[in-house]
């Protein structure tokens, strides 16, 4: 068919144009009001001074971010040194966090790949069982975990019936069980962005490949890896940015010792030991984190777009 | 015969791998699924098969508990997912069919933010947020908290539904003196409910899945599902646990499924 | 013929249309007369959708005015114009069936359900489909979808129908056989068609006139003889049909003649299109009014560069002392003799034959 004229510079006079403002409002106002604004407070609450029982006194302080950065001693007086326990919780989410997302690009490539691959018929099923944990509740996926790799739970007592090991191995409250708990919770994440990067894929780049000389391994580095790539990143994204400031995971599987951002914030509103203004700073620590992650994914989707 | 051409969409180990992934993906939860009918009362030694678990949840001691709490889900469930639906099919229709707009760039970001935000940092903001205006925490804003959250969700299918359906019909409705209104009540709205559909679906699950948030913003006394499972798990993992979870496991399964049906009836009528 | 009836059934007052900085249509003027088949021809983007779409309500005018039986209807919206589209892919409702389809726009009319259904039923009959009435759109042919597009657009009676490509969707074969009724069903309706193609043979076989549009400006309307026979300027000549453009240098326009000089100096006078003035221009002459003979006697002189065998006829490229290509086109008989390959052969053709051009 020739024409396409459709496709010209510039699209036709849209069928509800002059209504966007009202059509949109609500959004506007439902996650401005509720979002956006809680999220200034939330700034506002971290410059504030801690109330004894939860809570805020109305009064400018930096305590919260000095708490967060320096020990000044038990009474405060001391000279101020680098305190190394919250940086140490948010060091050690950043590389769980990565290391979930490094393990489920090295198994969601290959089962994105594959899948995407697969004759129509069969891929519907494929993707299927991949799309179903995804919306499965994260706390029952949690708990399925941790009943599993309990001391005397399935896993264990099933590799000491067949003899592969003689004694349980103690999994739970160590970061291991952590990491087994991120990576399983966000597989899915990683799966299905690149999966719809690899449905668009031209196999003619392969056989283009194949046909100049270029080996499987090749092929995959050079050619297939480079043109997913967006929907690797996607992928990277989704399981690194939740995984980041995941509570469930450190909480049901980790134990005391293996706190992350996630469970530092949840306690300092949890009853009276909270910090109201120290949780407040966390967490925009956490969200800045997120935001510079994010504005580099911006940053290189642009590039791939503007190439 | 000729040998076998390569094919080149296969790499060797990829097969292995995502029989690993899916292995990876469902073990726990058909575990828990199987000991969820264990006749035992110890979770690990296996007693044989029993509905007595699953009777303990519906009558057992701490039934009420958790019939208050289904209860309470689901309500907000169905009030936050609908809401959200006209939400998002409003802004849905603004971002694809309004032509361009103030703000209409800023609006993406918007719609997306509850996506982006970290769960814990939008649940403690919004604790802070009803605590700094003197709102009682209850029912009522873990309902306005999802209602944020379930936007986004609502959104992504019914804006790709939306995309998908070319604003020619539309158009051809009014050149047949269709008035706007008319164009979208009996064109627009009619190819749109599978996207409707999908994304109240969508967002149902998401609400009755939550927990961080909720918990946040919960306040004393309202429990939902998933808090009270929390609860309770703090305490020990328990056999009843593990029936409650496979029951919730199924409605997940069983929503999921008919949010996908319902996406890929609407492709084949296209 | 059309042109002798009086009213004009659309008039399009110097429309011009912009997006941004694009100029899609550019101080338009065209009078299309009442009960005529009237076509826009020409290649794609180059605004005879726009117009159409102008005309139905969906795009917004930059300046002008578009008049139906004398009132401006330009802000008007598409549902308050008493005029009718069909769509190029048809736009069926996909959710509703054939009847239901026909009936919207009498509907939205207000007429009532029964009224609808027994106009819908009609008029099903004249496209017979009457027998795929309560069908959904996506279980018809592409060509029952056609006529059923042609049907809903026809059933609330408009003024003026609009078609966009609506032949483009079908095979070669339909659309051969869809063109004559159309042309039927417009001499039986007696309504106003305004039909949008890029495909020439279409433009020439159907439209009692032709609008000529390129780069959002109307180059010539006429009808398909005049705009074939009597191409006002190069784009016209060289976009419907074959040609060779021949460059001269023009001593004289005296009204509708000129007097040129030939590539190879000879001078020659013929017919010259309106506005062509002295100085460089080009002849247009068809290859089939081309004839080969003897160098002596011959306006031209070329060589032979290439011989393609057509069946009924040859073509025959040749190229003049200068380099520049002429084409002709010769029948295969047995009184004409094909010149082989890198000979020197005369061209020659009648005063009427040629015509110059507005460059």
């Amino acid at each position: 068919m020739a024409g396409g004229i459709g496709s010209g510079p510039g699209k036709s006079a849209r069928t509800y144009a002059g209504f966007g403002v009202t059509l949109i409002l609500p959004a506007w106002l439902v996650i401005g009001i509720f979002l956006v604004v809680p999220i200034g407070i939330m700034l506002v609450y971290s410059f504030l001074t801690k109330e004894f029982r939860g809570g805020v006194i109305w009064e400018f302080s930096l305590a919260a971010y000095d708490q967060f950065f320096f020990d000044r001693g038990l009474f405060g007086d001391d000279p101020p040194k680098i305190e190394w326990t919250y940086i140490l919780i948010f060091w050690r989410s950043i590389w769980q966090a990565g290391l979930a997302t490094l393990l489920s690009l090295l198994i969601g490539f290959p089962t994105a790949w594959f899948i995407a691959t697969r004759p129509a018929s069969t891929r519907t099923i494929w993707l299927f069982l991949i799309t179903v944990p995804y919306w499965v509740n994260l706390l029952i996926r949690t708990i399925s975990m941790k009943f599993l790799i309990r001391d005397n739970g399935p896993l264990n007592t099933w590799l000491l019936e067949t003899g592969v090991i003689s004694e349980p191995i103690h999994l739970i409250n160590t970061w291991v069980a952590v990491q087994l708990g991120l990576f399983y919770s966000y597989l899915p994440f990683m799966v299905l962005p690149i999966y719809a990067a690899v449905e668009r894929y031209n196999f003619a780049l392969s056989e283009a490949a194949a046909d100049l000389y270029a080996s499987r391994f090749v092929t995959l580095t050079q050619i297939i890896i480079p043109v997913v790539k967006p929907g690797i990143i996607a992928g990277c994204i989704l399981v690194f940015v939740p995984s980041l400031g995941s509570f469930l995971a450190p909480d049901l599987l980790g134990g005391a010792k293996n706190f992350m951002i996630g469970s530092l914030i949840d306690e300092q509103f949890k009853g009276a030991a909270g910090n109201w203004p120290f949780g407040a700073a966390a967490a925009m620590i956490l969200l800045s984190m997120v935001l510079i992650v994010l504005i580099f994914y911006a940053r290189s989707q642009n590039r791939q777009e503007g190439a | 015969m000729m040998a076998k051409k390569p094919d080149l969409r296969r790499f060797p180990g990829f097969l292995p791998l995502t029989v690993l992934c899916v292995f990876l993906l469902y073990a726990p939860l058909i575990i828990v699924a199987v000991y969820s009918f264990n006749d035992s009362p110890s979770i690990t030694l296996w007693g044989g098969v029993s509905l007595r678990w699953y009777e303990d949840v519906f009558w057992g001691p701490e039934s009420d508990k958790f019939k208050q709490a289904a209860i309470n889900s689901f309500v907000i469930a169905v009030a936050a997912a609908s809401t959200a639906t006209v939400i998002a099919t409003m802004a849905a229709t603004a971002m694809l069919r309004a032509g361009s707009f103030r703000g209409k760039g800023a609006s993406f970001a918007l719609i997306n933010l509850p996506l982006m935000v970290p769960e814990i940092v939008t649940a403690v903001a919004t604790l802070i947020f009803f605590s700094a205006i003197g709102f009682t925490t209850g029912i009522l804003t873990i309902l306005i908290a999802h209602i944020v959250f379930c936007i986004p969700f609502a959104y992504l299918p019914i804006a790709a539904r939306m995309e998908g359906i070319e604003d020619v019909y539309e158009q051809a409705a009014q050149d047949l003196y269709a008035t706007r209104w008319e164009a979208f009540r009996l064109i627009l709205l009619p190819l749109m409910t599978p996207g409707i559909l999908s994304g109240f679906l969508l967002a149902f699950i998401i609400s009755l899945d939550d927990f961080i948030i909720t918990n946040f913003v919960k306040g004393a006394g309202v429990e939902t599902l998933p808090t009270a499972i929390f609860g309770a798990v703090k305490q020990g993992i328990k056999p009843n646990i593990m029936a409650i979870s496979t029951l919730l496991l199924a409605v997940s399964i069983l929503f999921v499924t008919l949010s996908y049906f319902s996406g890929r009836m609407g492709q084949n009528r296209k | 013929m059309a042109e002798s009836q009086g009213a004009i059934a659309v008039g399009i007052d110097d429309v011009t249309k912009l997006y941004g900085n694009f100029t899609a249509l550019s101080d338009v003027s065209l009078a299309i007369h009442d009960n005529e088949f009237f076509t826009l021809l020409g290649p794609s983007g180059c605004g005879k959708t726009t117009l159409l779409r102008c005309i139905a309500g969906f795009e917004d005018i930059s300046k002008g005015a578009i008049r139906l039986y004398g009132d401006n209807i330009a802000d008007l919206p598409p549902n308050h114009r008493p005029v009718n589209t069909v769509f190029q892919q048809y736009a069926l409702f996909p959710h509703m069936d054939v009847t239901r389809n026909v009936m919207f726009g009498l509907l939205r009319l207000g007429r009532s359900e029964t009224e609808a259904r027994a106009r819908a039923g009609e008029v099903l009959e004249l496209v017979r489909l009457s027998e795929f009435a309560d069908r959904m759109p996506a279980h018809l042919s592409g060509g029952q979808q056609q006529r059923v597009a042609l049907a809903r657009a026809l059933v609330p009676n408009p003024k003026v129908l609009l078609l966009d490509e609506p032949l483009s969707a079908l095979d070669l074969k339909l659309r051969q056989a869809v063109r004559l009724e159309l042309q039927q069903l417009q001499h039986e309706t007696g309504i106003t068609f305004i039909f949008v193609t890029h495909d020439q043979e279409e433009a020439l076989t159907m439209s009692d006139r032709i609008a000529v549009i390129s780069d959002g400006v109307v180059q010539q309307v006429g009808s398909a003889r005049d705009i074939y026979e009597e191409p006002d300027n190069r784009f016209v000549a060289d976009f419907i049909g074959e040609t060779n453009l021949i460059e001269v240098s023009v001593a004289e326009v005296a009204g509708d003649n000129a007097v040129c000089t030939l590539p190879g100096g000879t001078r020659f006078a013929c017919p010259a299109a309106r506005g062509a003035h002295s100085g460089q221009g080009h002849l247009s002459v068809r290859p089939e009014r081309v004839s080969l003979v003897d160098p002596s006697e011959a306006l031209l002189t070329g060589t032979v560069t290439r011989l393609i065998y057509l069946g009924t006829d040859m073509h025959v490229d040749l190229a003049l002392a200068d380099g520049e290509p002429v084409t002709a086109r010769v029948q295969n008989s047995s009184q004409t003799t094909i010149p082989a390959m890198g000979e020197t052969v005369g061209l020659n053709f009648e005063e009427g034959a040629a015509r110059l051009l507005v460059d």
